[in-house]
């Protein structure tokens, strides 16, 4: 168990790439820490520097108060599962699970009750002599999980974890997940671009672009308030509204319409400011009556979205969205108008929060 | 209609004509060693086991076949191992020059064929006292097919996944455990196909082992063939489509197994 | 020596690697270690004989007598004797012959030609046919010399019996004929499996259009098949006309006979350096043999590089 900290670590690849640049960061110990961000940002480049694959070029990686920023990566006592699992195709499940004792010379007798142990842990009991081959997807993730336990190392690595399963079995997998973190307590870090996987398993999260660190939080944090239009427009299974818009006095004049200042951003604006309002489409009150501080437009289009609607507004040629709950979706081609909440909007002044 | 039928008799003539062509001078290879007293006739056999029998008593033929087994599988040896080896590193490692390197290994494998060797081989072997050397013999053969063999393990490595080797490694594995413990049982099927691949280039060979060995009781079966129809005035026919239907079988079978089990042929590449 | 497969194309090489690729820690120092034997055994056998052969060429060398023991620089004495040689032009001129006849159009159209026949079948009989063509190639090369011996035999051979021929003596009046023949035979399998994956990388879909406009087989194959297989086309042919070039089974059929009259280049510098002697002038033979093998092969190599 062991927390881990980076301090100004920086990756440059031998093009001059910055894949990381100068990252800070602290994950306390025992948390379930998530590195979210689009391809390419670099999340994955970070959790392989952790676990000593790719080498710093400045900065340094300290786990549990070790600085292990020089150590190669059998010696940082961290695990990791890698996307693909990486179950050694020609042992048995029992002989993977084992595989980091016997390099740990354990005896082999012993070696095979801790990884029976184990798997009996994650409900593998009965898959202890077969191949992966012979595995399911997900049975193969458990028998990864369990190699990765048998290690008892000081913090877990884990490699997009749920994207080798299909659809229906990676919310299983996500609860399993985070129930497992919790019981077993170990600090663990896992990469994801999948913004409804890191919200929903994190204890806290960092979301990443082109090699910075754009915000990290808890995903209440992240959700409600993000620091900037990257992450505003990153997180969120609906996009949220970013609207140019211009402060008048008190008030904000956003594509065209009156709305009122947010609670977060009251007086802290300047008459005249250029600015960005961003409300997300589940925090804007649809109705058919106009309403004082709303958007006001025409319904263009309807999308269904199971036990909700997403109306596309085009207020004066700008779309705004709004999430109506079930038996009020309106017609396409309707007057309509989404007040937005003032204690949920946000304004962003050159891209960061204010 | 007519054209159809036209065109369907048209493509069984042909079929019928390529058979012909490809049939008609293997049929002594499976008559002749059955017929007693053969002739360059293709007859039907009274099917005797007579040749056989001859075969087994002849002093050379039966060793030669040994010998063919010594050549192919101590080449073999060596170049799966020395090739992994070099595949491995190769793939794996960003070492200077590599692509120069495979580039020139390519090419050498190419140009310098037997033909363009045999007389450097040949007198560099007799300066040294290398002729009969059926160790000697090995290791040129061996040099001779790595190049091709590095390029094509090597390739096959490349799109052997990485995270195995990485996965080991986290969990403490030094580099040397991990090519014992995940890479070797890994890549084993393309460690099968270049050692099948260089025991069918090495059982036929004739010309290598016709330059540098010359005691007869050394000569693998390529030679002894040779040697069974120039030596002397009649060539022994009972012997020789005998002992030339014993010394084919392997490679056929070779083959045969092989296809089965990979299901690809000899023409460049690793079929994963 | 010469491969029983095609070097394999040259992968696109790219420095893009966005991840460490050395996945077991190898480092650079282990890596040389991995490489150090075969890069040993290459260097000792393959490269060295061929620098040699270079060194040989300009001495007089000989296999016994005086310049056996000391053999004296010639320079370029052995590379005139050879050109103004006139076995060595006629050796030359039957190499042309034999590559021209047997690989650029015997193994080419007849590998072609069964590729094409089989395209779309399935069942025994393609299995039948490519089977045969196969063992053609893969058969030892002495027991196949031999079986055509036996095939071409004056008296009993089986051509002649079926042709009503008795008393040709193939191999003695037709030598260049023969081994033509004989060549083509045995390597046809490569040049039909080639054209048989490149047939099948043609896309099915232009096929049909072409035949739903009207077009016959010889115009399918014209306008559709032929600009799809262009590039393999020449790439087999350079392939296999290296191979033919440097291949030694003619000596198998007729050791370069009658009077030299099937003796291609291989058996012309075995005759003269190996059995006559004389490993100067065959040294140098042999150097002109690879200078000609690398310009094909580093051709070839382009071709294959800027199809990609």
């Amino acid at each position: 168990m062991a927390a881990i900290e980076l301090r100004g670590l920086t990756k440059v690849y031998p093009g001059g790439v910055k894949a990381l640049d100068a990252l800070d960061l602290v994950i306390p110990d025992g948390e379930f820490f998530a590195l979210l961000g689009p391809s390419g940002c670099g999340k994955t480049t970070l959790l392989r520097t952790i676990a000593g694959l790719e080498t710093a070029t400045g900065g340094a990686v300290v786990i549990g108060g070790r600085d292990v920023t020089g150590v190669q990566p059998g010696g940082r006592d961290v695990a990791m599962v890698f996307q693909d699992y990486a179950l050694f195709p020609h042992m048995d499940v029992t002989d993977n699970i084992a595989y980091p004792l016997r390099i740990k010379k354990v005896p082999k007798g012993t070696r095979r009750e801790k990884a029976a142990e184990v798997g009996a842990r994650l409900g593998l009991e009965h898959l202890m002599d077969r191949r992966p081959g012979q595995l399911s997807g997900g049975q193969q993730q458990r028998v990864a999980l369990a190699r990765v336990m048998a290690t008892q190392a000081q913090a877990y690595l884990f490699d997009e974890p749920l994207s080798n399963l299909d659809a229906r079995l990676r919310l299983e997998a996500r609860t399993f997940l985070k129930k497992l973190q919790r019981e077993l307590g170990v600090t663990t870090v896992f990469v994801t671009h999948d913004q409804a996987e890191a919200l929903a398993m994190a204890d806290r999260m960092a979301v990443m672009e082109a090699g910075h660190i754009r915000q990290i939080g808890t995903p209440s944090e992240v959700f409600q308030r993000p620091a900037n239009t990257f992450v505003a427009a990153f997180i969120g299974s609906t996009p949220m509204n970013l609207l140019d818009g211009i402060v008048r006095g008190d008030t904000l004049e956003v594509a065209g319409c009156k709305v009122a200042v947010p609670d977060s951003a009251a007086g802290l604006l300047s008459d005249g400011e250029q600015i960005v309002y961003g409300v997300r489409p589940e925090y804007l009150a649809y109705s058919a009556e106009p309403a004082d501080g709303a958007f006001g437009g025409k319904v263009a289009i309807v999308e269904n979205l199971g036990a909700a609607h997403l109306v596309t507004l085009d207020v004066g040629g700008v779309s705004v969205q709004a999430v109506v709950p079930e038996g009020s979706e309106p017609a396409v081609g309707d007057d309509g108008f989404a007040l937005p909440r003032r204690d949920r909007a946000l304004i962003y002044r050159n891209g960061e929060l204010v | 209609m007519t054209r159809f039928v036209l065109g369907r008799i048209g493509f069984y003539t042909m079929i019928a004509v390529l058979l012909a062509f490809f049939t008609i001078p293997l049929l002594w290879l499976v008559t002749a060693p059955f017929t007693s007293d053969p002739t360059y006739e293709v007859r039907v056999p009274d099917f005797t086991w007579d040749n056989f029998k001859a075969v087994v008593e002849h002093p050379y033929a039966l060793p030669s076949l040994w010998n063919s087994v010594v050549l192919s599988v101590g080449t073999a040896l060596l170049v799966v191992i020395f090739s992994a080896l070099a595949a491995y590193a190769l793939s794996r490692v960003r070492v200077p020059g590599r692509d120069a390197l495979l580039y020139a290994l390519l090419l050498l494998s190419s140009i310098i064929t037997g033909t363009a060797a045999m007389v450097p081989l040949f007198q560099l072997a007799v300066e040294l006292n290398l002729i009969d050397s059926q160790m000697g013999l090995i290791l040129i053969l061996t040099g001779g097919l790595l190049p091709a063999a590095i390029f094509m393990l090597k390739d096959f490595m490349d799109s052997t996944p990485k995270s195995y080797e990485e996965s080991a490694r986290v969990f403490g594995a030094s580099p040397l455990q991990i090519v014992r413990h995940v890479v070797v049982p890994v890549v084993r099927p393309g460690l099968a196909t270049i050692a099948v691949w260089s025991v069918a280039n090495v059982w036929g060979n004739f010309l290598m082992p016709y330059l540098l060995l010359s005691d007869v009781e050394k000569q693998p079966a390529a030679v002894i063939t040779y040697t069974l129809y120039t030596e002397g005035g009649q060539a022994n026919l009972s012997m020789l489509s005998t002992f030339g239907l014993l010394y084919s079988i392997p490679v056929v079978l070779m083959y045969l197994f092989v296809s089965k089990k990979y299901g690809f042929r000899f023409h460049g590449g690793i079929k994963r | 020596m010469a491969q029983a497969i095609s070097p394999p194309e040259v992968a696109a090489e790219s420095g893009k690697e966005r991840y460490s690729s050395d996945a077991a820690g190898l480092g650079k120092a282990r890596a040389g270690v991995f490489m150090a034997p075969a890069l040993l055994l290459i260097a000792a056998f393959l490269v060295f004989p061929a620098l040699w052969v270079l060194y040989l060429g300009l001495t007089n060398y000989r296999l016994t007598g005086v310049a056996a023991a000391e053999p004296q620089f010639v320079g370029l004495d052995n590379l005139l004797d050879a050109a103004s040689n006139p076995t060595f032009w006629s050796s030359t001129w039957l190499t042309v012959e034999f590559v021209l006849g047997s690989a650029v159009i015997g193994q080419v159209v007849l590998g072609f030609t069964i590729a094409w026949l089989l395209r779309d079948k399935r069942g025994p009989i393609k299995r039948v046919v490519e089977g045969l063509v196969i063992l053609a190639w893969i058969l030892p090369s002495a027991i196949v010399s031999f079986l055509w011996v036996a095939l071409l035999d004056r008296d009993a051979g089986t051509l002649n019996a079926l042709l009503g021929m008795p008393g040709m003596a193939w191999l003695l009046d037709h030598p260049m004929l023969s081994i033509i023949v004989f060549n083509t035979w045995r390597g046809t399998a490569f040049s039909m499996m080639l054209y048989g994956a490149a047939l099948g990388n043609v896309p099915p879909s232009h096929l049909e259009s072409a035949r739903l406009a009207g077009a016959s087989g010889w115009q399918q194959l014209r306008d559709v098949v032929f600009p799809h297989i262009r590039g393999h086309i020449l790439t087999n042919l350079l392939l296999i006309s290296l191979w033919t070039f440097n291949d030694f089974s003619p000596f198998l059929l007729t050791a370069g006979g009658p009077d030299g009259k099937s003796e291609v280049l291989a058996v012309h510098v075995y005759k003269v350096a190996l059995q006559g002697g004389e490993l100067g002038y065959g040294a140098a033979v042999s150097t002109i043999i690879l200078l000609i093998n690398l310009v094909v092969a580093v051709f070839y190599l382009r071709l294959l590089r800027s199809k990609k």
